[in-house]
């Protein structure tokens, strides 16, 4: 049994009671009365991931939803059915890459694309006008993070960070990663990452809380940066879910991030955070407190939500609000320089599926969010997913790039007279 | 027919040195490889029945029978043995030249196969009623569905052989066998080896 060690207590008291079942029953086994009633079934354990999970009907019929293994044929991707405001047009960017999910830049137009449920880093090439996949890295763990910098790669494996220099001018045979940092748990529960590199050249990356609703460790539900050679990490932002985005706002430099609320408090309640690191060491309340004013039923109890830095926005209940960026390009209309774009993996903890988006939020002059707006629509047909989008990234001419994993392809929203992507 | 006795436990992982593996895995495949020739996915077939079984139950010890399995999972698995993402060195061998229409053409076949029948023996009442508790508590019913039939890409359990699910399920817990997300790495944290073995003794023998 794994011990989460800000409820020692209770977690023994935990454990002892599981003990006590388990030897009861270890006990009982050759013999025929039981000695435990197992019509009553014992309460679930502080800190199961389970808990809150209720019974009846209606929530017995949602489940985690699982991509398709392999990616569409580019025949088959769901483009038609995409909607983009007037004045945009949608492409196909690339497909054919399983699993698609978190996007970087290289310094001469490559793309670079993590993947979650395989093993691999692909790069989308740009030569002599023509686009190609390539595998860059295969035989990694969940290497759901990328990120680039001075023309070297970064990889957020589960529990590791490595990275590849050079890799641009080495797409054919890259080497294999070099690992810089390590110093991770290896939970499965939101232990993929997210990684991105700050305007402090720092390299940001994610621990999630190791479960539903769990009391966490000092390890886990946080947000840390080291320096790129893997060196001096430090713990910015406590009491963090589950981030799966974050980028700095152009203007001055403060980092947003995507959080996701937790699951089966109810069907509209909590929803994802827009949250803002405005100094290192913020708290932002998981999991006393949830989207800012919710304590927490269980663990609520003792805190108060204003003990922790509220979100600036609320992203829509359980519509697991992932990759985000700041528009910075000059593309897209006026309106939206420095728009942030939130790609919504979609929601399945819910009876009617929410999200599966990208949506453009304006933030007020006080950096708190002004408006949400739908961006990028029709991957939720009749409450079913064609496509799910994981994560954004602006490429250098202004066009927006967005991942589906659901399909392992990338779009392209341009603004405009519609032309090919040329880099 | 290749006779099953001849299957040892040490075309598994982690059992005899690799040796011996390697030798036995190599004299599996060469018998089982697929008839040259051979057109339809029965045809085809006929190799995975020599250990899963001719009619959706297996006989082979720790080797799950394929009957009623859910096609997305069952596709998601044979995606999962030919990427070496789920490591097993005969499946994997089996699945390595699979096309993508390879790899969906067997799971839908896999998911018309019968459904395995429960085990004749009911089962101690106790161990029954123990382990349909602990179905509550860890709300196993609620993806696996309230008759364990599955549902899109969670497998079906139902009168699965018992050694497998526990094989399973212990690997999951120590994840030495990744799932495809990290689902059943986190719920069964809490559960113990001895209450895996409860679980397993159940679901071979639900009705």
């Amino acid at each position: 049994m794994r011990i989460y060690s800000s409820a020692p207590r209770s977690l023994l008291l935990a454990g002892a009671f599981f003990g006590v079942l388990t030897f009861g029953a270890a006990a009982q086994q050759p013999a025929s009365p039981p000695a435990a009633a197992p019509a009553a079934a014992p309460a679930l354990p502080p800190g199961s991931p389970l808990i809150g999970r209720p019974d009846g009907e209606a929530a017995a019929k949602l489940a985690p939803v699982a991509a398709p293994p392999i990616a569409a044929a580019p025949d088959k991707l769901p483009l038609a059915k995409l909607k983009v405001p007037a004045g945009f047009n949608i492409e196909v960017y690339a497909a054919g890459m399983a699993n698609a999910r978190s996007l970087a830049e290289g310094d001469k137009g490559t793309v670079f694309v993590g993947s979650r449920t395989v093993d691999k880093v692909y790069a989308i090439v740009n030569k002599d006008g023509k686009r190609s996949v390539k595998i860059v890295a295969s035989g990694l763990y969940r290497p759901n993070g990328v990120a680039f910098k001075d023309g070297t790669l970064y990889i957020a494996e589960l529990s590791k960070i490595s990275k590849i220099d050079k890799i641009e001018d080495n797409l054919d045979s890259p080497p294999k990663p070099t690992m810089i940092y390590d110093n991770l748990p290896k939970d499965e529960a939101h232990g993929w990452k997210f990684i991105a590199i700050g305007p402090d050249n720092k390299l940001y990356i994610p621990v999630g809380q190791p479960g539903n609703n769990v009391l966490h460790d000092d390890a886990h539900g946080q947000i840390r940066r080291i320096n790129l050679d893997g060196t001096g990490a430090e713990v910015v932002a406590l009491g963090v879910r589950n981030s799966v985005g974050f980028d700095w706002n152009p203007e001055n430099k403060q980092m947003y991030f995507t959080d996701n609320g937790r699951d089966w408090l109810s069907e509209d309640v909590p929803q994802d955070k827009l949250n803002r690191l405005t100094k290192v060491g913020e708290d932002f309340g998981v999991p006393y407190c949830y989207q800012g004013n919710i304590p927490d039923p269980e663990f609520g109890w003792g805190h108060s939500c204003s003990e922790f830095t509220p979100p600036v926005g609320l992203m829509g209940p359980h519509a697991a609000a992932l990759g985000m960026r700041f528009y910075t390009g000059n593309m897209f209309p006026k309106s939206y320089k420095n728009t942030i774009f939130v790609a919504r993996h979609g929601s399945w903890n819910r009876s009617n599926k929410f999200g599966g988006d990208v949506v453009s939020v304006k933030l007020n002059k006080d950096g708190t969010v002004k408006s949400i707006e739908p961006f990028l629509t029709g991957f939720l047909e009749d409450n079913k997913y064609v496509g799910r989008p994981v994560d954004v990234m602006q490429l250098k001419d202004g066009s927006l790039l967005v991942s589906d994993d659901w399909n392992g392809a990338v779009y392209r929203i341009s603004y405009g007279k519609q032309k090919v992507a040329t880099q | 027919m290749f006779p099953k006795t001849v299957f040892p436990k040490s075309v598994f992982p982690k059992d005899g040195p690799m040796r011996r593996r390697i030798t036995i895995t190599a004299l599996v495949l060469a018998s089982v490889a697929f008839p040259a020739g051979a057109e339809t996915v029965q045809e085809r077939a006929a190799t995975c029945f020599t250990c899963h079984g001719e009619h959706g139950q297996s006989e082979t010890e720790n080797t799950p029978s394929l009957g009623g399995q859910q096609a997305p999972y069952a596709l998601i698995q044979l995606f999962m043995f030919r990427e070496k993402l789920r490591s097993f060195e005969l499946m994997n061998e089996m699945a390595k030249a699979f096309t993508d229409d390879d790899l969906r053409t067997f799971s839908d076949f896999i998911a018309t196969l019968p459904k395995p029948t429960p085990l004749a023996d009911p089962g101690d009442p106790a161990r029954m009623a123990r382990a349909q508790a602990l179905v509550q508590q860890h709300r196993c019913n609620t993806c696996h569905n309230t008759d364990f039939s599955g549902k899109d890409n969670v497998p079906r359990l139902a009168n699965q052989r018992e050694d497998y699910l526990a094989k399973t399920m212990r690997e999951y817990k120590d994840n030495s066998r990744h799932g495809y997300d990290a689902t059943m790495a986190e719920v069964l944290q809490p559960v113990t080896t001895d209450q895996i073995a409860d679980l397993a003794y159940f679901l071979a023998r639900v009705r």
